[in-house]
């Protein structure tokens, strides 16, 4: 293994986890639900639910961070660099959306607020996720 | 005041989100390129968010309301089965394919990038499937 320096943006990194943090521990000090994206976004789906409006409100948030984040502070923000051909793309995408409604979470419900709340179901879930995207990568960039 | 404090929340996440780097997917997948050149700045992202995660859930794991008045909602589910684990290596193969989850590709839509927009289609297209899997079990058990 060889690490990649050029490339490791350790502050930035760490200061990004903690507002990641800090916003998953303000969601359920203050709204009582586990931030998780794929679980906010798939509940929208389901119909006969009564409980949209706070997962739009949240969406609508999320939706405008980069806009504003741009005007506050522009320099913090990457530039996305993006490998993936549109099939790839779509590929992605159907396999992210069955997967986190089957595996009942993704980065954030499982990665960050499951780990936080010391889930055994999140630890597996976590691992099985970094195992496969592991995989995925070594078997795109290393075999292919 | 609950709107407010969901709108808040998703906008402080969403910067989280850009500062770490999770919205670009090059940055992404260099993390999980263990055999290439490996920038372990995602797991410095992690560790951040979970050592603050972990005073917000330990306090939140005592309390009966939340600080705005609203029901708490922690999550019941305690088994480890095939949905769990399958599910799971299927969002990280996807993950890996792309270098986008789902909060990152929201984000990155919002910004106004056409693939990620793409890829948020798709993930809605993906989520829409497992409802319709999960309505033709649901009438093959009844």
């Amino acid at each position: 293994m060889t690490i990649d320096w050029v490339n490791f943006t350790p502050w930035s990194a760490l200061a990004g986890g903690i507002l990641l943090g800090l916003a998953s521990a303000a969601f359920i000090l203050l709204n009582g639900r586990v931030l998780g994206i794929s679980g906010i976004l798939g509940g929208l789906l389901v119909p006969r639910r009564s409980d949209a409006s706070w997962r739009v409100f949240f969406l609508m948030g999320l939706l405008v961070a980069p806009v504003t984040l741009a005007l506050l502070a522009p320099t913090l923000i990457a530039t996305p660099r993006i490998e993936a051909n549109n099939a790839a793309i779509v590929a992605a995408g159907l396999l992210v959306g069955l997967g986190t409604r089957y595996g009942s979470g993704c980065t954030s419900g499982h990665g960050v607020c499951g780990l936080s709340r010391l889930s055994p179901r999140s630890m597996v879930a976590t691992l099985a996720f970094m195992a496969s995207g592991f995989l995925t990568v070594y078997v795109i960039r290393h075999l292919i | 005041m609950n709107r407010i404090a969901e709108f808040a929340v998703g906008l402080l996440f969403g910067w989280g989100l850009l500062v770490s780097g999770m919205t670009d997917p090059g940055k992404v997948l260099g993390f999980l390129d263990l055999a290439g050149a490996w920038d372990p700045s995602l797991a410095l992202v992690m560790g951040g968010a979970i050592l603050v995660g972990l005073l917000g859930f330990t306090l939140a794991k005592k309390r009966t309301r939340s600080f705005l008045g609203a029901a708490m909602h922690l999550p019941t589910a305690r088994d480890i089965d095939r949905r769990l684990v399958l599910g799971s290596l299927t969002f990280g193969a996807g993950w890996g394919l792309a270098g986008f989850c789902p909060g990152p590709a929201l984000v990155a839509m919002g910004a106004g990038i056409p693939k990620a927009a793409l890829f948020v289609v798709s993930m809605i297209a993906g989520m829409l499937l497992f409802e319709l899997f999960e309505r033709q079990r649901r009438a093959r058990t009844q």
